[in-house]
């Protein structure tokens, strides 16, 4: 019972990583029609935004939390401004082949210049420590970074569902032309909803960095999980990209606990399963 | 009567293929005019060019003194132009009253929401259904109320009657009346031209991407003749 638990525990915070950054995928998929193969490096970046912020300028841990996404955000808005945006026109496989490429060199870039091993990022004081909850050990860190994702992801799913903002979005994903014939700057919307998705990858970056090492590679590893829950999802589906990160995440962490060997294979069992069963994913329109 | 909306030698192509061949055609102020042609002769692009969705155009669009050939699209609205398409462009993840709040106010003068909602009854009883939910009538109803909301001087109404029973034409034919009494000015792309002759004050006749006849409202019966020809109908 305790080792079930635990594992529904760690479970829950891989999860949350997971549930980040599939949603910044899905919102970004939904209207710009990109898969963004260069997601895992704008969370590698925002890793080592805070890394550098606090190495260079000694900012730490909190002002790190919303300089890192805010400054990925705009080199997020840069690249959809002067490259991605030329390939709209062309089949979405142009973007998945660019974003690729975009990956590859900023992590060849950062593995250049900072070396492949990672770098340590200490724990903020005020999330040091831990606490007992009776069936396991809980460093507080962890908990908080269970907490703020929801929270993050409830926030993200709010402004899209209930606001003004978030009917221009919605609206634009089913018919981009009809709604800039409205007088709507889709192009802006566009432009905003990439810096959005990387902000929010970079968010997920800055949890992660005093879990795992800061390290160029570490989008790299998650990424590929990440567009398996995706799919799982349905693609563009923002509520199904937060229930199945967490889903997944949970899942991921219980086969730990009932049959370890399976657990870095389980993720993409699920997937083959659900996209034979159901194509669409679980939370995606048929098409 | 002054023109508001002044097209001449409109060319236009969808990739290669070459849609219109030099449009020409004047909308005065308060005037309700309708498009008459077959099917695939031009008049859905003629709309969609004038509005600047169809970006690949050449000739002169001229819509209240201003050239509107290097406006972006999302600049065309705020000039006082609103676009009503064929398959009306409800959208499913918004309620309808998401739908109708969507497009900006671009001017002053537009229906206030209680003046739309005494217009469309229907609407109000359905303000929070997903928009796609209503039945054809009532989607059409929302694609003109949520344009007529937002201070447009003219609509570019396309097919408004498409697929509807006779009693709900009947209502759009009603709306399109009260409209026009209001001073909007419409052009209006109609298959129906027994609809159209209710509302309409002058006809063009389309045919390969051109204008090639145009007459006044009065002379409809005159010209039922040649209209069964070249409509085919």
């Amino acid at each position: 019972m305790q080792a079930f638990l635990g594992q529904l525990l760690i479970g829950l915070i891989n999860g949350s990583f997971y549930a980040l950054l599939s949603l910044g995928l899905a919102i970004i998929f939904g209207l710009l029609r990109v898969i963004n193969f260069a997601h895992g490096a704008q969370y590698m970046l925002g890793a080592f935004f805070a890394w550098l912020l606090l190495s260079y300028f000694g900012l730490g841990y909190w002002p790190a939390l919303v300089i890192a996404p805010i400054a990925v955000g705009l080199v997020g808005a840069v690249i959809e401004r002067t490259m991605l945006r030329r390939l709209y026109t062309l089949d979405p496989l142009y973007g998945l082949l660019f974003t690729f490429g975009l990956a590859l060199t900023i992590e060849g870039t950062f593995r250049y210049l900072y070396g492949a091993s990672g770098q340590p990022y200490a724990t903020p004081a005020a999330l040091a420590g831990g606490t007992n909850l009776g069936f396991m050990f809980l460093p507080i860190y962890r908990g908080w970074v269970i907490v703020f994702s929801l929270v993050v992801c409830i926030g993200t799913w709010l402004v899209i569902e209930k606001t003004k903002l978030g009917s221009y979005l919605r609206a634009a994903t089913e018919n981009p032309v009809l709604v800039q014939s409205f007088g709507i700057n889709v192009p802006f919307l566009l432009t905003l909803t990439y810096a959005l998705g990387a902000a929010l990858a970079a968010l997920a970056g800055v949890l992660a960095a005093p879990i795992y090492q800061v390290s160029p590679l570490m989008g790299s590893n998650i990424i590929i999980v990440v567009f398996a829950v995706v799919v799982v999802g349905g693609m563009g589906s923002i509520m199904g990209a937060i229930v199945t990160g967490y889903l997944l995440g949970v899942a991921e962490g219980l086969t730990k606990v009932f049959y370890p060997e399976a657990s870095n294979i389980v993720i993409f069992v699920i997937m083959a399963i659900v996209l034979l069963i159901r194509p669409a994913g679980l939370f995606g329109r048929d098409a | 009567m002054k023109p508001l909306l002044k097209v001449s030698g409109l060319n236009a192509w969808y990739g290669e293929s070459h849609i219109l061949h030099g449009v020409d055609l004047t909308v005065g102020e308060g005037e309700m005019v309708t498009l008459l042609g077959r099917n695939g002769v031009g008049k859905t692009t003629t709309l969609r060019s004038i509005m600047g969705i169809v970006r690949k155009r050449k000739g002169e669009i001229s819509f209240t003194g201003a050239d509107l050939m290097k406006v972006p699209l999302h600049r065309v609205a705020p000039h006082g132009l609103g676009f009503i398409p064929e398959e009306r462009g409800i959208f499913s993840t918004l309620s309808v009253h998401e739908n109708l709040l969507l497009p900006p106010a671009v001017a002053k003068g537009g229906m206030t929401i209680d003046e739309i909602f005494e217009l469309f009854p229907n609407l109000y009883e359905r303000r929070s259904s997903p928009g796609t939910k209503l039945s054809g009538g009532e989607q059409q109803m929302l694609a003109i109320a949520r344009i007529l909301r937002t201070g447009v001087r003219m609509m570019l109404l396309d097919e408004p009657t498409e697929g509807l029973a006779p009693v709900i034409v009947q209502r759009i034919g009603d709306v399109l009346k009260t409209l026009k009494q209001r001073g909007m000015t419409v052009l209006l792309v109609e298959q129906n031209f027994r609809f159209a002759s209710k509302v309409a004050d002058r006809f063009y006749l389309m045919d390969h991407g051109q204008m090639v006849g145009e007459f006044p409202v009065s002379e409809l019966s005159a010209r039922m003749d040649t209209l069964h020809d070249v409509l085919g109908v």
